[in-house]
């Protein structure tokens, strides 16, 4: 006696979800993970994967098993089954995708509070001395950002920030310009070419474009943001591992876009205070805008 | 009375006959479709040329083939191209026109010289695009987006002739939306219900409406660009006050829905050449009515989930993340209702058949892709990356540009009234299919592991999954020579087709190939039910029944 269909398909049902759950573990398809953002986007990507490795797999075997068990024979000149529809499953595949949607949705919901992106980025405690708005020159130089912050309480239009309090939170000054990025560091006076960040520590990035948009990327913090000349925006992250990342520019910006690239330098807590103390102007003199450009570090 | 001749429809006057019609101002919606369908083949090569630049210079990770501004320029024209001057005049122009007119029981389009203005908009805007590459400064370096201030401050010319053209190109939409719209909802002939038109006409009908409501804000937005260009005002200029996130808004409150301009009619396709090639009527009709125009609805109120790395308030960004992810559910129910359709048929395994099937896995990949990325903290990290360049390919060549292939050999007899070459036909599917995943599948990966888009030269570590997608495009481009040999020889010396090649019931199939002017010899045929095949359950063919059927009723 022949295996009933039902049977069959309930099996190979349970063995395509079985697959589709050891595909999402264990295919690894992201890049080393190296900020507290990270995991979390690698278990949403996990669950996307598994969902899309199901689907897709079903689909193409449905379309394969079809071309080949319904293929018309040689000589065979009759029609198939006239069915025009059939409402119940139709309900049923119009159920489940849009429950799956949902679930999704709320989920990665979920993640986005999680990364900080639903903070109300305005009545920001962090953000003590932003750029002023209107500030959006096309001549202003990278470090010219503290004189215009005024009474003026800054609006920053979009970004990550952070949900916990400004407490312990490195900010950095982030200018994008045709072709580089240009990190200050406000609490020392430092200007970098390349952004250096202690591990396990929150760091904000406040940021803004001299002449284009451009964006800051970077794959290892699962994290991007534009730079919108005219319109600040911030970016806050929490390395967690040490080690040095590409900053890559994503959006394009000119023709030297492919070439618009940076580092992140993730060091050990200590390491880090030795390339702060290392870098930053004597502490007697209060540091000038002319002095920073005097020192170019890093 | 005596029954008219073809003869007698022939229009005498000016317009010249026989293949001259083709380069001429002709009226007739079967000769405008054609214009379309072999204009927008001639953008295709170019577009695929231009293609082959970016794939030969990101064959090696250093910027060493063209320039990097030419790279900029070639990469702006291939998008430009293959959007505005192939997937969209062809997809809608070309079988729009040459259906439509057939499916509605028309002897043609409602506003037959709007419908020749709108084609001959086309070769203009095209050469003045393509031309732009040979003025001082170059063509637009911006990319098909053209934000500004990047827009701004590249070489002026190249992006105003830019703007020109595509604001050509837009009106020629425009034209043909308005077109449709009206020949669907009033040149239907007597008796014919809408619930009864076959499934490309409701696509048509929610791409038209999509193309009227969305195209004119494009249009206005590239007007006000060109102002800030030209006369230094500052809509989208920051230095002068303006916003450039505002005109991203502008910007892709048109081209999302351009997206469902470039795959609404490729659904309807769909639905038309898989019933006749599986024998059987296309499955939950209704729904598929009602799937489309809940994909016009939901289409024009996602546009920003392409600005989720932008300066996009947290509010909106849920908004678009859940309005684009339902998008998914009409859209699986198209494809749930396709794979029903060919359950139990009998299906002839010949191109058109294929290409539908290509077309229905690669979009699926493509729309998988397309669920995750309307997720926003997944967005985050793939924006602007190799991960979106490979899903927007799943879905406009893995989807339209399929769709299109099944088409032409699909109607191809209907055209000519000579078939074409199977064996051909299924190489270059195997071909395509083949050059396109190998193509655009490792680019997913570049993406998630750091390559952005639009870049002339990128990491080293990145080469040799470059070095497969370079070869998967050589394959693509190696492709279209049996497709062009199959066509061309075809034409001459394929075998006759006869006027119903397919056993079709859609009233394209009820006349000559090709058909006269005017369409029908005598009265439009009534086609209420265009998807009629099939054997009833519980009925036996007597074709090809055994006796064993009979005495068991076909039930064993």
């Amino acid at each position: 006696m022949a295996i009933p269909s039902t049977l069959i398909t309930l099996l190979l049902g349970m063995v395509l979800v079985l697959v589709g759950l050891w595909v999402g573990q264990n295919v690894q398809l992201l890049p080393l993970d190296a900020s507290t953002n990270a995991p979390v986007y690698d278990s949403l990507f996990q669950v996307l994967f598994s969902i899309g490795t199901i689907l897709f797999i079903g689909i193409v075997g449905l379309v394969v098993f079809s071309l080949v068990r319904f293929r018309r024979r040689p000589g065979d000149l009759a029609d198939g089954v006239a069915i025009e529809g059939n409402l119940p499953l139709e309900i049923v595949w119009t159920a489940i995708p849009a429950i799956v949607v949902l679930f999704v949705g709320i989920y990665s919901y979920d993640i986005y509070e999680r990364m900080g992106g639903m903070v109300s980025l305005n009545d920001h405690s962090a953000m003590h001395h932003s750029p002023d708005v209107m500030q959006a020159s096309m001549s202003s130089a990278p470090t010219s950002s503290e004189s215009g912050s005024s009474a003026n309480e800054p609006r920053v239009w979009a970004g990550i920030g952070s949900s916990d309090s400004a407490e312990g939170t490195l900010p950095v000054e982030v200018t994008a310009m045709q072709f580089a990025f240009i990190f200050h560091y406000p609490e020392g006076d430092i200007t970098s070419g390349e952004l250096h960040v202690p591990v396990n520590q929150p760091v904000e990035l406040r940021m803004k474009a001299n002449d284009v948009i451009h964006a800051f990327w970077v794959p290892q913090f699962r994290l991007k943001q534009d730079v919108i000349p005219g319109q600040p925006t911030v970016l806050s992250f929490t390395a967690t591992r040490a080690g040095s990342y590409p900053i890559i520019c994503a959006e394009l910006c000119g023709p030297y876009h492919g070439g618009m690239r940076s580092t992140v330098v993730v060091h050990e807590e200590e390491a880090f205070h030795q390339w702060f103390e290392k870098n930053a102007p004597p502490k007697p003199i209060p540091a000038t805008v002319a002095s920073i450009n005097l020192n170019p570090t890093a | 009375m005596t029954v008219a001749s073809p003869t007698d429809f022939e229009p005498q006057g000016l317009q010249p006959q026989g293949w001259l019609k083709y380069f001429s101002f002709s009226l007739d919606h079967k000769v405008i479709g054609l214009q379309y369908l072999v204009t927008g083949f001639i953008f295709y090569f170019i577009g695929g040329a231009l293609a082959g630049v970016i794939r030969t210079e990101l064959a090696s990770p250093i910027s060493d083939f063209v320039s990097r501004e030419t790279y900029n320029e070639v990469l702006t024209l291939h998008g430009t191209v293959m959007i505005f001057l192939w997937i969209v005049p062809v997809v809608n122009g070309a079988f729009g026109n040459y259906l439509i007119p057939f499916y509605v029981g028309a002897r043609d389009m409602a506003f037959p010289r709007l419908n020749a203005v709108a084609f001959w908009l086309i070769p203009p805007a095209g050469i003045l695009l393509i031309a732009s590459y040979f003025v001082a400064g170059g063509a637009a370096q911006s990319g098909w987006t053209a934000y500004p201030p990047l827009s701004l401050s590249t070489p002026a010319i190249g992006q105003v002739i830019w703007i020109l053209s595509v604001l050509l190109l837009g009106g020629s939409s425009i034209f043909g939306g308005i077109n449709f719209i009206a020949t669907i909802l009033k040149l239907r002939r007597p008796g014919l219900k809408l619930m009864q038109l076959p499934m490309y006409c409701w696509a048509m009908l929610g791409t038209s409406i999509l193309v009227v409501l969305s195209t004119p804000v494009l249009a206005g937005t590239l007007i006000l660009l060109s102002f800030d260009i030209i006369a230094h005002t500052g809509f989208f200029n920051p230095a002068l006050g303006g916003n450039v996130v505002v005109y991203q808004h502008l910007f892709w409150f048109y081209s999302h829905p351009a997206v469902y301009i470039m795959v609404l009619p490729a659904f309807g396709l769909v639905s038309e050449i898989l019933p006749i090639h599986a024998r059987k009527p296309l499955f939950g009709y209704t729904t598929m009515v009602y799937s489309i125009l809940a994909i016009v609805v939901l289409g024009l109120v996602v546009w920003a989930h392409h600005m989720f790395t932008s300066g996009t308030p947290p509010w909106m960004r849920l908004f678009f993340t859940i309005a684009t992810s339902f998008i998914a559910v009409p859209t699986g129910i198209k494809f749930f209702n396709w794979l029903a359709t060919l359950w139990g048929g009998k299906l002839a395994l010949n191109s058109a058949m294929l290409f539908s099937c290509g077309f229905i896995i690669n979009f699926v990949f493509g729309g998988i892709t397309g669920v995750a990325l309307a997720q926003v903290p997944f967005d985050i990290h793939v924006h602007d990356t190799y991960f979106v360049v490979a899903h927007f390919h799943y879905i406009v060549y893995g989807g339209t540009v399929f769709v299109i292939f099944a088409s032409v050999y699909h109607w191809y007899p209907k055209f000519t009234g000579r078939m074409l070459n199977e064996d051909l036909g299924r190489l270059h599917f195997l071909l395509t299919f083949i050059g396109f995943n190998l193509c655009f599948t490792p680019q997913h990966w570049l993406g998630l592991n750091g390559m952005p888009r639009r870049v002339a030269e990128y990491d080293p570590s990145f080469t040799t999954l470059n070095q497969v997608s370079s070869v998967g495009a050589l394959l693509m481009a190696i492709s279209t020579l049996p497709f062009l040999i199959n066509v061309i020889w075809s034409a001459f010396a394929g075998e006759l087709a006869g006027d119903n090649p397919w056993k079709a019931l859609t009233p394209e199939w009820l006349t000559t190939s090709p058909p006269p002017v005017e369409n029908w010899v005598g009265e439009a045929p009534l086609v209420t039910h265009p998807y009629d095949y099939g054997i009833p359950e519980g009925k036996i063919d007597l074709r090809v029944a055994s006796g064993a059927d009979l005495w068991f009723g076909g039930k064993r």
